[in-house]
Protein backbone atom coordinates (compact mmCIF):
# COMPACT_ATOMS: atom_id res chain seq x y z
CA UNK A 1 0.00 0.00 0.00
CA UNK A 2 1.38 3.37 -1.01
CA UNK A 3 2.31 5.50 2.19
CA UNK A 4 -0.28 8.34 1.21
CA UNK A 5 -2.74 5.61 1.80
CA UNK A 6 -1.74 4.61 5.06
CA UNK A 7 -1.04 8.31 5.96
CA UNK A 8 -4.57 9.31 5.14
CA UNK A 9 -6.52 6.20 6.47
CA UNK A 10 -4.77 6.76 9.82
CA UNK A 11 -5.46 10.35 9.59
CA UNK A 12 -9.10 9.98 9.10
CA UNK A 13 -9.43 7.63 12.15
CA UNK A 14 -7.27 9.86 14.57
CA UNK A 15 -10.02 12.22 13.52
CA UNK A 16 -12.82 10.07 14.69
CA UNK A 17 -11.28 8.64 17.73
CA UNK A 18 -11.03 13.05 18.70
CA UNK A 19 -14.42 13.43 17.55
CA UNK A 20 -15.75 10.33 19.21
CA UNK A 21 -13.97 10.53 22.71
CA UNK A 22 -12.77 13.89 22.67
CA UNK A 23 -14.88 16.57 21.55
CA UNK A 24 -18.11 17.36 23.41
CA UNK A 25 -21.33 16.17 23.09
CA UNK A 26 -24.26 18.57 21.28
CA UNK A 27 -26.29 20.43 23.19
CA UNK A 28 -29.59 19.61 21.86
CA UNK A 29 -28.94 16.60 19.16
CA UNK A 30 -26.36 14.64 21.66
CA UNK A 31 -24.34 11.99 20.43
CA UNK A 32 -26.52 12.35 16.75
CA UNK A 33 -24.67 15.33 16.20
CA UNK A 34 -21.24 13.63 15.46
CA UNK A 35 -22.45 12.59 12.34
CA UNK A 36 -21.81 15.59 11.03
CA UNK A 37 -17.75 15.41 11.47
CA UNK A 38 -18.03 12.68 8.47
CA UNK A 39 -21.32 14.46 6.67
CA UNK A 40 -19.57 17.74 6.06
CA UNK A 41 -16.62 17.21 5.17
CA UNK A 42 -17.72 14.27 2.89
CA UNK A 43 -19.67 17.06 1.40
CA UNK A 44 -17.09 19.51 1.19
CA UNK A 45 -14.66 16.87 -0.94
CA UNK A 46 -17.44 15.94 -3.01
CA UNK A 47 -17.78 19.36 -4.20
CA UNK A 48 -14.34 20.05 -4.74
CA UNK A 49 -14.19 16.69 -6.23
CA UNK A 50 -16.64 17.58 -9.05
CA UNK A 51 -15.11 21.22 -9.25
CA UNK A 52 -11.79 19.63 -10.40
CA UNK A 53 -13.54 16.95 -13.11
CA UNK A 54 -14.79 20.14 -14.67
CA UNK A 55 -11.49 22.19 -14.53
CA UNK A 56 -10.05 19.10 -15.74
CA UNK A 57 -12.12 18.52 -18.81
CA UNK A 58 -11.61 21.32 -20.19
CA UNK A 59 -8.43 21.80 -20.17
CA UNK A 60 -8.47 18.24 -21.76
CA UNK A 61 -10.15 19.73 -24.15
CA UNK A 62 -7.53 22.11 -24.64
CA UNK A 63 -4.50 20.54 -24.41
CA UNK A 64 -5.83 16.97 -25.10
CA UNK A 65 -3.23 15.44 -22.53
CA UNK A 66 -4.00 11.81 -21.67
CA UNK A 67 -3.56 12.33 -18.13
CA UNK A 68 -5.96 15.24 -17.54
CA UNK A 69 -8.02 12.54 -18.81
CA UNK A 70 -6.92 10.06 -16.21
CA UNK A 71 -7.23 13.18 -13.42
CA UNK A 72 -10.62 13.93 -14.34
CA UNK A 73 -11.70 10.13 -14.24
CA UNK A 74 -10.02 9.75 -10.57
CA UNK A 75 -11.37 12.56 -9.56
CA UNK A 76 -15.04 12.16 -10.42
CA UNK A 77 -14.96 8.54 -9.14
CA UNK A 78 -13.98 10.01 -5.91
CA UNK A 79 -16.10 12.44 -6.31
CA UNK A 80 -19.10 10.27 -6.66
CA UNK A 81 -17.68 8.09 -3.85
CA UNK A 82 -17.56 10.80 -1.16
CA UNK A 83 -21.50 12.35 -2.38
CA UNK A 84 -22.26 8.74 -1.76
CA UNK A 85 -20.96 9.06 1.81
CA UNK A 86 -23.04 12.57 2.02
CA UNK A 87 -26.40 10.94 0.92
CA UNK A 88 -26.12 8.03 3.04
CA UNK A 89 -25.02 9.86 6.28
CA UNK A 90 -27.46 12.98 5.64
CA UNK A 91 -30.68 10.78 6.35
CA UNK A 92 -28.88 8.89 8.95
CA UNK A 93 -28.49 12.26 11.00
CA UNK A 94 -31.95 13.93 9.54
CA UNK A 95 -34.13 11.71 11.07
CA UNK A 96 -33.74 11.92 14.81
CA UNK A 97 -32.77 15.76 14.27
CA UNK A 98 -35.12 17.00 11.25
CA UNK A 99 -37.41 14.28 12.15
CA UNK A 100 -37.47 13.16 8.81
CA UNK A 101 -35.12 10.70 6.18
CA UNK A 102 -35.47 13.20 3.43
CA UNK A 103 -36.56 16.78 2.58
CA UNK A 104 -36.20 18.48 -0.72
CA UNK A 105 -34.25 21.23 0.67
CA UNK A 106 -32.38 22.95 -1.80
CA UNK A 107 -28.92 21.90 -1.03
CA UNK A 108 -30.29 18.14 -0.77
CA UNK A 109 -31.84 18.64 -4.00
CA UNK A 110 -29.05 19.96 -5.58
CA UNK A 111 -26.47 17.01 -4.10
CA UNK A 112 -29.11 14.04 -5.63
CA UNK A 113 -29.03 15.35 -8.56
CA UNK A 114 -25.32 15.84 -8.62
CA UNK A 115 -24.84 12.18 -7.49
CA UNK A 116 -26.87 11.43 -10.90
CA UNK A 117 -24.93 13.78 -13.55
CA UNK A 118 -21.97 11.73 -11.96
CA UNK A 119 -23.13 8.33 -11.90
CA UNK A 120 -24.33 8.84 -15.54
CA UNK A 121 -20.35 10.02 -15.78
CA UNK A 122 -18.99 6.86 -14.54
CA UNK A 123 -21.38 5.06 -16.45
CA UNK A 124 -20.19 6.73 -20.02
CA UNK A 125 -16.79 6.44 -18.89
CA UNK A 126 -17.78 2.42 -19.15
CA UNK A 127 -19.59 1.97 -22.50
CA UNK A 128 -17.46 3.89 -24.81
CA UNK A 129 -14.26 1.35 -24.97
CA UNK A 130 -12.63 3.78 -27.71
CA UNK A 131 -10.29 5.48 -25.45
CA UNK A 132 -9.91 8.79 -27.20
CA UNK A 133 -13.38 8.87 -27.66
CA UNK A 134 -14.28 7.92 -23.86
CA UNK A 135 -11.79 10.83 -22.96
CA UNK A 136 -13.77 13.55 -24.95
CA UNK A 137 -17.34 12.60 -24.60
CA UNK A 138 -16.70 12.24 -20.60
CA UNK A 139 -14.92 15.75 -20.99
CA UNK A 140 -17.86 17.03 -22.51
CA UNK A 141 -20.23 16.09 -19.61
CA UNK A 142 -17.57 17.16 -17.05
CA UNK A 143 -18.24 20.61 -18.47
CA UNK A 144 -21.77 20.80 -19.02
CA UNK A 145 -22.46 18.99 -15.63
CA UNK A 146 -20.44 21.82 -14.03
CA UNK A 147 -22.38 24.16 -16.19
CA UNK A 148 -26.36 22.80 -14.77
CA UNK A 149 -25.17 23.41 -11.36
CA UNK A 150 -25.94 26.93 -11.10
CA UNK A 151 -29.11 26.44 -12.54
CA UNK A 152 -30.41 23.43 -10.44
CA UNK A 153 -29.21 25.77 -7.95
CA UNK A 154 -31.65 28.36 -8.90
CA UNK A 155 -34.41 26.26 -9.53
CA UNK A 156 -34.59 24.61 -6.53
CA UNK A 157 -34.08 27.39 -4.37
CA UNK A 158 -36.77 29.41 -6.40
CA UNK A 159 -39.12 26.25 -5.92
CA UNK A 160 -38.10 26.32 -2.39
CA UNK A 161 -38.63 29.86 -1.11
CA UNK A 162 -42.29 30.22 -3.64
CA UNK A 163 -43.47 27.02 -0.94
CA UNK A 164 -42.25 28.09 2.48
CA UNK A 165 -40.83 24.73 4.04
CA UNK A 166 -39.79 24.17 7.65
CA UNK A 167 -36.74 25.95 8.93
CA UNK A 168 -34.16 23.24 8.96
CA UNK A 169 -32.14 23.66 12.12
CA UNK A 170 -28.38 23.05 11.50
CA UNK A 171 -26.03 23.70 13.63
CA UNK A 172 -23.62 26.95 12.07
CA UNK A 173 -20.03 26.61 11.57
CA UNK A 174 -18.90 29.69 13.23
CA UNK A 175 -20.71 29.42 16.22
CA UNK A 176 -19.34 26.20 17.42
CA UNK A 177 -17.01 25.56 20.26
CA UNK A 178 -13.50 25.69 20.16
CA UNK A 179 -13.60 21.81 20.58
CA UNK A 180 -15.86 21.11 17.93
CA UNK A 181 -14.85 23.70 15.58
CA UNK A 182 -11.31 21.97 15.57
CA UNK A 183 -12.22 18.83 15.45
CA UNK A 184 -14.42 20.03 12.08
CA UNK A 185 -11.49 21.80 10.80
CA UNK A 186 -9.15 18.51 10.98
CA UNK A 187 -12.23 16.60 9.72
CA UNK A 188 -11.71 18.78 6.66
CA UNK A 189 -8.38 18.70 6.38
CA UNK A 190 -8.40 14.49 6.49
CA UNK A 191 -10.70 14.32 4.36
CA UNK A 192 -9.04 16.26 1.82
CA UNK A 193 -5.71 14.01 2.21
CA UNK A 194 -8.33 10.56 2.08
CA UNK A 195 -9.20 12.46 -1.57
CA UNK A 196 -5.85 13.14 -2.72
CA UNK A 197 -5.11 9.71 -1.36
CA UNK A 198 -8.08 7.92 -3.30
CA UNK A 199 -7.17 9.93 -6.83
CA UNK A 200 -3.43 9.00 -6.21
CA UNK A 201 -4.81 5.46 -6.60
CA UNK A 202 -7.20 5.40 -9.03
CA UNK A 203 -5.23 7.58 -10.84
CA UNK A 204 -2.13 4.92 -10.61
CA UNK A 205 -4.69 2.51 -12.08
CA UNK A 206 -5.67 4.36 -15.04
CA UNK A 207 -2.01 4.72 -15.87
CA UNK A 208 -1.56 1.17 -16.02
CA UNK A 209 -4.54 0.81 -17.75
CA UNK A 210 -3.66 2.70 -20.54
CA UNK A 211 0.29 1.20 -20.52
CA UNK A 212 -1.49 -2.48 -20.86
CA UNK A 213 -3.85 -1.39 -23.52
CA UNK A 214 -1.19 0.01 -25.69
CA UNK A 215 1.51 -2.86 -25.04
CA UNK A 216 -1.52 -5.22 -25.80
CA UNK A 217 -1.83 -4.01 -29.12
CA UNK B 1 -25.48 33.94 -37.67
CA UNK B 2 -23.82 33.61 -41.42
CA UNK B 3 -26.50 32.59 -44.03
CA UNK B 4 -24.43 29.46 -45.29
CA UNK B 5 -24.00 28.28 -41.86
CA UNK B 6 -28.20 28.67 -41.23
CA UNK B 7 -28.78 27.17 -44.98
CA UNK B 8 -26.40 24.19 -44.12
CA UNK B 9 -28.14 24.03 -40.87
CA UNK B 10 -31.93 23.69 -42.50
CA UNK B 11 -30.77 21.47 -45.11
CA UNK B 12 -29.59 19.13 -42.86
CA UNK B 13 -33.06 19.67 -40.54
CA UNK B 14 -34.58 19.50 -44.01
CA UNK B 15 -32.87 15.68 -44.66
CA UNK B 16 -33.58 14.54 -41.09
CA UNK B 17 -37.69 15.61 -41.62
CA UNK B 18 -38.16 13.87 -44.84
CA UNK B 19 -36.69 10.89 -43.78
CA UNK B 20 -39.00 11.52 -40.53
CA UNK B 21 -42.26 12.23 -42.68
CA UNK B 22 -41.80 9.29 -45.53
CA UNK B 23 -42.76 7.07 -42.54
CA UNK B 24 -44.01 8.97 -39.47
CA UNK B 25 -43.08 6.29 -37.67
CA UNK B 26 -41.74 7.68 -35.10
CA UNK B 27 -43.70 10.66 -35.10
CA UNK B 28 -46.89 8.19 -35.05
CA UNK B 29 -45.13 6.45 -32.16
CA UNK B 30 -44.13 9.08 -30.28
CA UNK B 31 -47.78 11.05 -30.35
CA UNK B 32 -49.71 7.30 -29.57
CA UNK B 33 -47.17 7.25 -26.58
CA UNK B 34 -48.16 10.31 -25.33
CA UNK B 35 -51.28 10.10 -25.78
CA UNK B 36 -51.43 7.00 -24.00
CA UNK B 37 -49.62 8.08 -21.31
CA UNK B 38 -52.63 10.52 -20.49
CA UNK B 39 -54.91 7.83 -20.45
CA UNK B 40 -52.54 5.67 -17.78
CA UNK B 41 -51.81 9.05 -16.06
CA UNK B 42 -55.26 9.51 -15.69
CA UNK B 43 -56.06 6.44 -14.03
CA UNK B 44 -52.95 6.20 -11.75
CA UNK B 45 -53.83 10.16 -9.64
CA UNK B 46 -57.08 9.78 -8.69
CA UNK B 47 -59.18 12.40 -10.44
CA UNK B 48 -62.05 12.83 -7.82
CA UNK B 49 -59.10 13.52 -5.08
CA UNK B 50 -56.97 15.58 -6.70
CA UNK B 51 -58.69 18.70 -8.94
CA UNK B 52 -57.50 18.18 -13.02
CA UNK B 53 -56.26 21.74 -12.23
CA UNK B 54 -53.53 20.40 -9.74
CA UNK B 55 -52.97 16.97 -11.94
CA UNK B 56 -52.71 18.80 -15.69
CA UNK B 57 -49.56 20.28 -15.24
CA UNK B 58 -47.83 17.34 -13.34
CA UNK B 59 -49.24 14.90 -16.44
CA UNK B 60 -47.90 17.63 -19.69
CA UNK B 61 -44.35 17.96 -18.15
CA UNK B 62 -43.75 14.28 -17.64
CA UNK B 63 -45.15 13.36 -21.15
CA UNK B 64 -43.32 16.26 -22.64
CA UNK B 65 -39.99 14.79 -21.28
CA UNK B 66 -40.22 11.76 -22.19
CA UNK B 67 -41.52 11.66 -25.68
CA UNK B 68 -38.90 14.08 -26.60
CA UNK B 69 -36.77 11.18 -25.27
CA UNK B 70 -37.93 8.71 -27.71
CA UNK B 71 -37.52 11.72 -30.59
CA UNK B 72 -34.03 12.45 -29.27
CA UNK B 73 -32.86 8.69 -29.31
CA UNK B 74 -33.69 8.42 -33.15
CA UNK B 75 -31.83 11.45 -34.11
CA UNK B 76 -28.52 10.33 -34.24
CA UNK B 77 -29.24 6.51 -33.99
CA UNK B 78 -30.68 7.03 -37.47
CA UNK B 79 -27.34 8.01 -38.96
CA UNK B 80 -25.68 4.77 -37.83
CA UNK B 81 -27.74 2.62 -40.88
CA UNK B 82 -24.48 2.56 -43.35
CA UNK B 83 -22.58 4.53 -41.81
CA UNK B 84 -24.57 7.76 -42.43
CA UNK B 85 -22.90 9.98 -40.47
CA UNK B 86 -19.75 9.57 -41.93
CA UNK B 87 -21.16 10.68 -45.26
CA UNK B 88 -22.53 13.84 -43.08
CA UNK B 89 -19.36 14.74 -41.75
CA UNK B 90 -17.23 14.89 -44.92
CA UNK B 91 -19.88 17.74 -46.00
CA UNK B 92 -18.19 20.81 -46.29
CA UNK B 93 -20.19 22.25 -43.68
CA UNK B 94 -18.97 23.51 -40.34
CA UNK B 95 -20.10 20.41 -37.84
CA UNK B 96 -21.86 23.09 -35.80
CA UNK B 97 -24.28 23.77 -38.57
CA UNK B 98 -24.82 19.99 -38.13
CA UNK B 99 -25.68 20.34 -34.76
CA UNK B 100 -28.32 23.11 -35.44
CA UNK B 101 -29.69 21.14 -37.96
CA UNK B 102 -30.31 18.54 -36.20
CA UNK B 103 -31.23 19.78 -33.28
CA UNK B 104 -33.88 21.87 -35.12
CA UNK B 105 -35.86 18.93 -36.47
CA UNK B 106 -35.68 18.00 -33.17
CA UNK B 107 -37.38 20.75 -32.12
CA UNK B 108 -39.60 21.02 -34.87
CA UNK B 109 -39.92 17.05 -33.77
CA UNK B 110 -41.50 17.57 -30.28
CA UNK B 111 -43.30 20.60 -30.96
CA UNK B 112 -44.94 18.85 -33.96
CA UNK B 113 -45.93 16.02 -30.68
CA UNK B 114 -47.23 19.16 -28.32
CA UNK B 115 -49.16 20.70 -30.70
CA UNK B 116 -51.54 17.67 -30.75
CA UNK B 117 -50.83 16.23 -27.27
CA UNK B 118 -51.27 19.44 -24.97
CA UNK B 119 -54.73 20.30 -26.20
CA UNK B 120 -55.44 16.82 -26.03
CA UNK B 121 -54.33 17.15 -22.39
CA UNK B 122 -56.46 20.31 -22.29
CA UNK B 123 -59.75 18.12 -23.66
CA UNK B 124 -59.27 14.97 -21.06
CA UNK B 125 -58.11 17.03 -17.84
CA UNK B 126 -61.55 20.00 -18.90
CA UNK B 127 -59.42 22.90 -18.81
CA UNK B 128 -60.31 26.11 -20.66
CA UNK B 129 -59.38 26.30 -23.96
CA UNK B 130 -58.58 30.43 -24.20
CA UNK B 131 -55.48 31.94 -23.78
CA UNK B 132 -53.63 28.97 -21.57
CA UNK B 133 -53.59 26.80 -24.32
CA UNK B 134 -51.54 29.40 -26.17
CA UNK B 135 -49.18 30.08 -23.16
CA UNK B 136 -49.05 26.80 -22.64
CA UNK B 137 -47.93 25.98 -25.98
CA UNK B 138 -45.02 29.06 -25.99
CA UNK B 139 -43.97 27.76 -22.73
CA UNK B 140 -43.09 24.05 -24.42
CA UNK B 141 -41.23 25.80 -27.15
CA UNK B 142 -38.84 27.42 -24.98
CA UNK B 143 -39.01 24.85 -22.69
CA UNK B 144 -38.08 22.71 -25.97
CA UNK B 145 -35.39 24.53 -27.36
CA UNK B 146 -33.19 23.65 -23.88
CA UNK B 147 -34.24 20.22 -23.81
CA UNK B 148 -33.42 19.25 -27.74
CA UNK B 149 -30.07 21.25 -27.47
CA UNK B 150 -28.78 19.10 -24.47
CA UNK B 151 -30.67 15.99 -25.87
CA UNK B 152 -29.16 16.10 -29.50
CA UNK B 153 -25.73 16.58 -28.06
CA UNK B 154 -25.99 13.47 -25.72
CA UNK B 155 -27.65 11.78 -28.93
CA UNK B 156 -24.46 12.11 -30.66
CA UNK B 157 -22.71 11.25 -27.61
CA UNK B 158 -24.61 7.94 -27.00
CA UNK B 159 -25.56 6.61 -30.44
CA UNK B 160 -22.86 4.40 -30.97
CA UNK B 161 -22.69 2.34 -27.27
CA UNK B 162 -24.57 -0.48 -26.66
CA UNK B 163 -26.79 1.45 -24.19
CA UNK B 164 -28.07 3.91 -26.67
CA UNK B 165 -31.83 4.05 -25.27
CA UNK B 166 -31.01 3.40 -21.54
CA UNK B 167 -28.33 5.57 -21.36
CA UNK B 168 -29.45 8.82 -23.15
CA UNK B 169 -32.53 9.30 -20.09
CA UNK B 170 -29.89 8.30 -17.43
CA UNK B 171 -27.38 10.96 -18.65
CA UNK B 172 -30.25 13.81 -20.16
CA UNK B 173 -32.58 13.97 -17.34
CA UNK B 174 -31.04 15.33 -14.46
CA UNK B 175 -30.00 18.36 -17.15
CA UNK B 176 -34.13 18.42 -17.62
CA UNK B 177 -34.75 19.24 -14.34
CA UNK B 178 -34.46 22.96 -14.24
CA UNK B 179 -36.63 22.95 -17.85
CA UNK B 180 -39.85 20.84 -15.89
CA UNK B 181 -39.20 22.58 -12.56
CA UNK B 182 -40.03 26.29 -14.31
CA UNK B 183 -42.37 24.71 -17.00
CA UNK B 184 -44.66 23.35 -14.39
CA UNK B 185 -44.39 25.71 -11.96
CA UNK B 186 -45.31 28.20 -14.65
CA UNK B 187 -48.03 26.61 -16.30
CA UNK B 188 -50.27 25.35 -12.96
CA UNK B 189 -50.17 29.04 -12.55
CA UNK B 190 -50.93 29.95 -15.88
CA UNK B 191 -53.78 27.00 -15.78
CA UNK B 192 -54.85 28.24 -12.16
CA UNK B 193 -55.80 31.77 -13.71
CA UNK B 194 -52.99 33.81 -12.38
CA UNK B 195 -50.93 36.46 -14.24
CA UNK B 196 -47.99 35.24 -16.13
CA UNK B 197 -45.83 37.78 -14.37
CA UNK B 198 -45.69 35.89 -11.08
CA UNK B 199 -44.07 33.62 -12.61
CA UNK B 200 -41.08 35.88 -13.88
CA UNK B 201 -38.38 34.40 -11.96
CA UNK B 202 -38.86 30.88 -13.54
CA UNK B 203 -39.05 32.41 -16.70
CA UNK B 204 -36.18 34.09 -16.52
CA UNK B 205 -34.01 30.87 -15.74
CA UNK B 206 -35.73 29.16 -18.46
CA UNK B 207 -34.20 31.42 -21.18
CA UNK B 208 -30.98 31.41 -19.65
CA UNK B 209 -30.80 28.21 -19.72
CA UNK B 210 -32.15 28.02 -23.01
CA UNK B 211 -29.09 30.61 -24.54
CA UNK B 212 -26.43 28.70 -22.21
CA UNK B 213 -27.17 25.39 -23.42
CA UNK B 214 -28.06 26.13 -27.26
CA UNK B 215 -24.41 27.85 -27.22
CA UNK B 216 -22.43 25.06 -25.20
CA UNK B 217 -24.04 22.34 -26.60
CA UNK B 218 -22.93 23.67 -30.12
CA UNK B 219 -19.57 24.28 -29.57
CA UNK B 220 -19.48 20.98 -27.71
CA UNK B 221 -20.82 19.03 -30.27
CA UNK B 222 -17.42 18.84 -32.71
CA UNK B 223 -15.83 17.09 -30.04
CA UNK B 224 -18.34 14.39 -29.73
CA UNK B 225 -17.39 13.28 -33.29
CA UNK B 226 -14.43 11.01 -34.57
CA UNK B 227 -11.89 13.14 -35.73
Amino acid sequence: MHWLSVVAGAAVVATFVRAMFFTPLEAMQGAAQKIFYVHAPAAWVAFMAFGLVAVASALYLWLKDERLDRFAESSAEAGVVFTTVVMITGPIWGRPVWGTWWTWDARLTLTLILWFIYLGYLVLRGVIEDRAMQARFCAVLGILGAMLIPFIHLSVYLFRTLHPRPIVMKPEAPSLPNEMLVTLLLAFGTFTLLYVAFLRARYAIATQRDRLAAEGR
Amino acid sequence: MPPEFARAAWLVARKDLAIEFRTKSAFYSALVFSLLAIVVFYFAWDPTAVASVDLAPGVLWVIFIFSGLLGLNRSFGMELADRALDALLVAPVPREAIFAGKALANLLFVMGVQLLVVPAVFLVYNLAFGVELLVVLGLALVAAIGLVAVGTLFSAMVSNTRLAELLLPMLALPFFVPIVLAAAQTSSRVIAGRPVAESLPWLQMLVAFDIVFVSACTLAFPYTLED
